[in-house]
């Protein structure tokens, strides 16, 4: 797979904080990309970089093997910020006609695909309706296609499923999916964790401006692990003794344990092979890449919110 | 380059087609000659009947004052200001025995208050009679003088102004009515299409689609497309005016008699002699019409109305980018914009006032400069314009304003289009003019 878009020590400094500080990653062509950071770590002028709306202090992009040239890579990219903007008075029809034209597709290529987004999205009936008329779930399906009308090769979504009820948000999860099967590359940037696990293969995080943590969500999760293994047994010894682990927590017959250095899995079961109880399950329990995020940025300063609230 | 004609295009046909574009363009012209023919229609009627009893001590108003269907003068016996109400009066004069040509006051008690109207028609009786008697006293007869005077008609001032080789016949009261006119025509869109381009510049930001914009169209097109599409609506509404008046008045000839325009086309041809001896007489009616026309001919309109567009056009880019760099800082609150527009509506009104001058004076120093820097001239060389080019505004000075507007404009868009880059995606804070001002010159 090739690379479609590289940061190499992008900064961007405003007067009074660095929002943008060397940071530096590269995202693979087809890829479903998260990236994550708590609120002002500098993911939105990262995101305004990358779409050509910033230029960076210093650094350079390179976009599709070439160095990123916002005026003619700008339909290559769909961009759907986290503040939506609609044209409130604007028909929905000629709204989607108008920034598709905008961005650089002819009026009958542009009538084409809406068209047949549109009907994708079973929006047919809405053409002459006003966006003012609109629910918010409706008029964020009808930004979420006005972004990914022109079939952009990188498609950038900032909290794509705020206010969409779960009918409506799998739907755009679905076209996520087929959006980068037929090879166009998604960054998607957000503070819901279950779903960057849900769907993405390789996440970045960023805190006060600086990369905090950069690879797969196995890989991730594997470098924060803690040994912590969840086994369950059919009735419980009356008294648990090993230098192999220790007990963290009992819920019921089912333990958790953590394993102490320099030994294995295989010394827990082991033990409770010898111990002759019954095990009925056993499995290694990964931390969530909410805790590891929670673990990371707390205590620099940056705000937690966004996690405490999707933690709730 | 295409994108731009894109947004011009849609600001441009979101506006025309909207149904209060058409409302206002129709209304506008209509509800003004609505009031003006209102207020004369009211000044007409709703006079009040007048029953006045004149106590006179002088004995020679009887036989000379005159009644009109509103004001009756009675001379009755044993009425005072006690009783003059109950004897069925609404009013009463007194007044006093006259010596010689000293002033004397008279007075008039009424049961209500006296409309303006009245009171001149009132004391212009009273002074027509006075004049009567002292004509008759001199052994002159009021209708040999009125024919004397209207025989003594004859002669008529016609300034004329030098024009190279030849002379040009100008009418200072043309030219106020010209200058005044437009210049209060541009005083006025700019305010209008002004904050027009700022209400669009806040909607699209607190809409927030200023960031899905500017990720498809650099900044400064977004700008101009808007302030581009706005003019344009304003240009086709003065064309709309312009049709629709031209209408009005071929439609008004309709309800002028045949024969009165008649009379008005042989004057045309004599060059407003009367042939005398001519079958054809011209009417008092016909007379007014011909000088009407006459006079409206002697301005220079394809220079005027060439002036107004370009000075319309430069003015309004002048200040709809500082209009539109207003509206990309102002956050939610409309009280920001209020205080934010100050620095921009003060030179505006500044220059009205100027203009309201230059128009009665349009050769003094003020006025001139005025008329060249690019703050104020698009209203105050208009003004000046009426009176004539080059006699009024030598050609340097219509071309070294014109230049300087052309370059006031690209400077005021220029540096709105920093601010505007800038603002647009500037969020929750109140930016101060410090800071719009680092904005404005910082490089890149």
């Amino acid at each position: 797979m090739s690379e479609i878009l590289g940061l190499s020590n992008l900064k961007k400094h405003y007067a009074s904080q660095k929002a943008v500080d060397d940071i530096s990653f590269s995202i693979e062509q087809g890829s479903i990309f998260g990236l994550l950071g708590p609120n002002g770590a500098g993911k939105t002028t990262l995101l305004r970089m990358i779409t050509g709306i910033f230029y960076p202090d210093s650094g350079n992009i390179q976009f599709d093997g070439k160095p990123f040239d916002p005026l003619n890579d700008i339909i290559k990219i769909g961009y759907m910020p986290e503040e939506r903007g609609l044209y409130k008075k604007m028909k929905i029809g000629e709204q989607a006609l108008y920034l598709a034209q905008l961005k650089g597709l002819s009026r009958s290529d542009a009538m084409q695909k809406i068209k047949f987004w549109f009907n994708r999205m079973e929006m047919e009936s809405w053409w002459n309706k006003k966006v003012e008329d609109l629910s918010k779930g409706m008029s964020q399906k009808l930004q979420f296609v006005t972004t990914v009308l022109h079939e952009p090769k990188l498609i950038i979504l900032d909290e794509p499923f705020s206010g969409l009820d779960p009918l409506n948000a799998n739907l755009i999860k679905e076209e996520i999916y087929g959006l980068a099967q037929r090879g166009s590359t998604v960054i998607f940037s957000t503070h819901r964790m279950e779903q960057v696990e849900e769907i993405c293969n390789h996440i970045v995080l960023v805190n006060l401006g600086k990369k905090v943590l950069d690879g797969t969500v196995a890989d991730i999760k594997q470098q924060f692990k803690e040994n912590k293994f969840s086994i369950q047994l059919s009735s419980l010894p009356n008294e648990i003794n090993s230098n192999a682990f220790n007990i963290i927590e009992q819920k019921g017959n089912e333990l958790i344990v953590q394993i102490n250095e320099n030994f294995k899995s295989n010394d827990v079961l082991k033990y409770f092979l010898q111990q002759d109880n019954s095990i009925e399950s056993f499995r290694e329990i990964l931390p969530t890449l909410n805790q590891i995020f929670i673990n990371l940025v707390e205590g620099t300063h940056a705000t937690a919110r966004a996690f405490e609230r999707s933690e709730s | 380059m295409n994108k731009i004609f894109i947004i011009i295009q849609r600001e441009y046909l979101s506006r025309v087609k909207n149904k209060r574009f058409l409302l206002t363009t129709l209304l506008t012209p209509i509800i003004m000659v609505g009031f003006i023919a209102g207020a004369t229609f009211l000044s007409i009627s709703g006079k009040d009947e007048h029953k006045i009893a004149v106590i006179d001590q002088n004995g020679f108003f009887k036989s000379n004052l005159q009644n009109t269907k509103e004001i009756n003068f009675t001379f009755p016996e044993n009425v005072d200001t006690a009783n003059y109400i109950t004897k069925g009066f609404t009013d009463i004069i007194l007044i006093p025995k006259f010596e010689g040509t000293a002033k004397v006051n008279y007075i008039i008690r009424s049961k209500k208050r006296l409309g303006l109207n009245t009171e001149t028609s009132i004391s212009d009786k009273i002074n027509e009679a006075i004049e009567d008697k002292m004509l008759q006293d001199a052994g002159i007869q009021r209708s040999q003088l009125d024919s004397i005077r209207s025989k003594s008609q004859f002669a008529e001032l016609k300034s004329m102004e030098e024009k190279g080789n030849s002379v040009q016949e100008s009418n200072a009261a043309l030219s106020y009515g010209i200058g005044f006119g437009s210049g209060m025509l541009i005083y006025i869109t700019m305010f209008i299409y002004g904050a027009m381009v700022m209400r669009g510049v806040m909607e699209e930001k607190t809409n927030r689609i200023a960031e899905v914009m500017v990720s498809s169209v650099k900044p400064f097109q977004l700008m101009m497309g808007k302030i581009i599409g706005i003019g344009a609506v304003g240009l086709t509404q003065f064309f709309m005016w312009i049709i629709l008046i031209g209408v009005l008045t071929t439609a008004a000839q309709f309800f002028i008699p045949h024969d009165v325009m008649q009379q008005v086309s042989t004057l045309q041809q004599s060059n407003g002699q009367i042939p005398t001896g001519g079958m054809v007489q011209a009417g008092d009616a016909a007379q007014k019409i011909y000088k009407l026309q006459h006079t409206m001919s002697t301005a220079n309109w394809p220079v005027i109305i060439s002036c107004f567009i370009f000075y319309f056009l430069g003015g309004y880019l002048f200040y709809a980018s500082l209009f539109a760099a207003v509206g990309s800082v102002v956050n939610e609150d409309p009280q920001d914009a209020q205080s934010l527009m100050l620095p921009i509506t003060m030179p505006i009104i500044f220059s009205f006032i100027i203009m309201s001058n230059a128009v009665q004076d349009p050769s003094t120093s003020i006025a001139t400069w005025a008329s060249i820097i690019p703050f104020s001239s698009p209203m105050v060389m208009m003004a000046r314009i009426a009176y004539g080019i080059p006699g009024t505004v030598p050609y340097w000075q219509l071309g070294l304003s014109m230049l300087s507007l052309i370059g006031g404009f690209l400077l005021t868009t220029w540096l709105s289009g920093k601010i505007y880059r800038t603002g647009i995606l500037m969020y929750g804070k109140k930016v101060s003019w410090k800071e719009m001002g680092k904005w404005a010159f910082r490089k890149n």
